[in-house]
């Protein structure tokens, strides 16, 4: 058992909704987008998880972005789900706040697969337990 | 009866052969009106007793331009007037009887193109022993844009860096492997594997760590990636290791990168010391293999840490990002290592924003637009801990990398405590700035809640609650908010 540590606060017991409401009310005040992604493949080197829907866009209060992460939820009760803002200002255009929300009950993890080769380099390979045991929709 | 040599000497006062000042040779021009495209330097000057500081001005500008001690008929083949410096404006430094501001203006076509090497061999070649100064500070520089559009500046910089890192909305974490010389390549690994699976971002070299006999730098790179790969399976996250690659030839400067890359490392390292002209020929290498190039400042407090004599530091963080390195490291103000407070602002503005705004109460003298050259991340880094999260965040943002040695590698109970202690600081200190908490004040109170989750953050807070580096500083500035008085 392990637990993901991507995105900024999952170090942190999980955020209650109330946290993450917070959260949510400091990227509409910035300004940011709110996007929700999910995914039952969350490799360190995934950079495309599921969006649902479109990140939204000019939200004045949380509470449109808390009834879709409900519906994000409902629909994918047992995967990763996490909350992206988008800052488009000059000179960022790029995510401002990332952190994951909802996490499978059981987090099996990875495993490093080592491929010896010459010398003594090693080919390094980063596999998720639960992607190699089962189809995507049904690893959690 | 004359001979031709006697016939033919110039005439004219301004290029009889002699010696006359700088200022009447064309150095000084208080009526210059700046161009666009002039590079604009600001020296502090301390001239010899009796020197008026005006004919020092103009002596900075014609050495460190075209001017040699005396006249030469040379110049008037040459375009002259344009290729001169001129020094256009001198005021006093407020509170110092013997200290003056030289502003002065250089013509672009007196630099190459994209090279720090020749900028520096003109602007801090000769004049820093001119025997008519007594001390001689760069302190500031204005790039001019059409200069600037020259350099690549950082390959990934911040937004780059973040993006193939995946970690948004909060500053990086990184700590320097201790003892920094030493360890073998094996226990050397270890201390990367624990700091990284315990929630660091980073692990870093010391800058004086390269290919000893206690650990050759092959042994150090193969422990080391082995260290990244197993704690990014064990966190699912990315992971990385400043490889140091710093060595005594580009050659092997080059062999180490190829094999940091070969190996799947996703960022090396270089120290200063190297010199301008590796740094920019690194940062190229980087750009070109996807490669995240780190600065560690070695050496620089040799010239940049006393007032009167030398390089402000600012300067060097503007000639590291048009070179293109994607981290400096830029000071941490409550930390171990020199620094004041709104100096320190100024280097990260300096590194992050896209255009400076001239403010002398953090050090900045000229306007400045980047040129959309990517921003390049501050790193943290000497005798920081977990208990100044509060203090870290509110001086220094977001975008910066902090980097705890010490306060990881020296928590009691392990490492991997160390730097779960310092991420769980960070992330309870990030969470609560969004919420929109005073987390400057209620700073304590906050690590304090977070600790009641995480004994190693409980037991840091009790090792290191009484750990300040309460010196002051050096290197100050010369204004509050105040304007100073004019002396031409």
């Amino acid at each position: 058992m392990t637990r993901i540590t991507q995105g900024s606060f999952s170090l942190l017991p999980d955020l209650t909704d109330e946290q993450i409401k917070k959260q949510i009310e400091y990227c509409i005040k910035n300004g940011y987008a709110v996007g929700i992604e999910w995914t039952d493949d969350p490799h360190p080197r995934n950079s495309f998880w599921e969006l649902w829907g479109l990140p939204l866009f000019e939200i004045p209060d949380a509470a449109t972005i808390l009834y879709e992460i409900a519906e994000a939820r409902k629909a994918h009760p047992n995967v990763y789900i996490k909350v992206n803002a988008f800052n488009n200002a000059r000179g960022i255009e790029s995510t401002a706040l990332s952190f994951i929300i909802q996490r499978p009950p059981y987090e099996p993890g990875f495993y490093l697969v080592r491929q010896e080769s010459s010398g003594r380099s090693i080919a390094y390979t980063i596999q998720s337990y639960a992607v190699q045991s089962a189809g995507e929709g049904s690893r959690y | 009866m004359s001979d031709a040599s006697e016939r033919t000497r110039i005439k004219s006062e301004r290029y009889e052969s002699g010696v006359i000042p700088y200022k009447k040779m064309g150095y000084w021009d208080a009526d210059y009106t700046i161009k666009d495209t002039d590079v604009l330097c600001l020296f502090r000057l301390t001239p010899q007793p009796g020197v008026d500081p005006i004919e020092a001005a103009a002596a900075v500008a014609g050495e460190s331009s075209t001017a040699t001690w005396t006249v030469v008929w040379t110049d008037l083949l040459t375009a002259c007037d344009v290729y001169r410096a001129k020094a256009y404006y001198v005021e006093e430094v407020p509170n110092k009887d013997d200290e003056f501001f030289a502003f002065i203006a250089y013509e672009i076509d007196l630099f190459e193109e994209a090279s720090i090497a020749n900028l520096t061999a003109s602007i801090i070649g000769n004049v820093f022993g001119f025997k008519a100064v007594k001390a001689l500070r760069l302190e500031d520089m204005r790039l001019p844009f059409a200069y600037l559009k020259g350099f690549l500046g950082p390959a990934a910089g911040v937004i780059v860096e973040r993006e193939r890192l995946d970690v948004f909305g909060r500053p990086l974490m990184g700590a320097t492997v201790k003892p920094k010389l030493g360890l073998s390549g094996k226990n050397y690994g270890r201390v990367v594997y624990e700091g990284l699976k315990g929630g660091l971002d980073f692990l870093k070299d010391d800058e004086n760590i390269n290919s000893q006999p206690f650990m050759r730098w092959r042994e150090r790179f193969l422990y080391v990636i082995e260290g990244i790969n197993k704690a990014a399976a064990k966190t699912g996250a990315v992971k990385g290791s400043y490889m140091n690659v710093t060595a005594a030839t580009m050659e092997e400067m080059y062999e180490r990168a190829e094999f940091a890359k070969q190996l799947g490392s996703v960022i090396i390292m270089v120290d200063l010391i190297i010199g301008y002209t590796a740094i920019q020929s690194i940062c190229y290498w980087g750009r070109k293999n996807d490669m995240i190039v780190h600065l560690h400042r070695a050496g620089h407090s040799t010239y940049t840490r006393q007032k009167t004599h030398g390089i402000n530091f600012r300067v060097i963080c503007k000639w590291m990002r048009m070179a293109g390195v994607d981290h400096i490291h830029a000071g941490t103000v409550v930390g171990k290592l020199e620094g004041d407070p709104n100096t320190v602002k100024g280097f990260y503005d300096t590194l992050l924003l896209p255009y400076l705004k001239e403010n002398r109460t953090i050090g900045l003298f000229f306007d400045m637009d980047w040129a959309s050259l990517r921003k390049c991340l501050p790193v943290a880094s000497g005798g920081i801990h977990c208990g100044q999260m509060h203090q870290l965040t509110y001086l220094l943002g977001e975008d910066v990398v902090l980097q705890f040695g010490g306060g990881t590698i020296g928590h009691p109970d392990g490492i991997q405590a160390g730097a779960t202690a310092n991420r769980v600081a960070l992330e309870s200190m990030v969470l609560a700035k969004n919420e929109g908490r005073d987390y400057l004040k209620n700073g304590p109170d906050i690590l304090k809640a977070a600790a009641k989750d995480c004994r190693p953050l409980q037991v840091a807070l009790d090792l290191w609650k009484a750990i300040t580096f309460d010196y002051a500083s050096t290197d100050t500035l010369d204004f509050e908010a105040t304007p100073t008085k004019q002396t031409s």
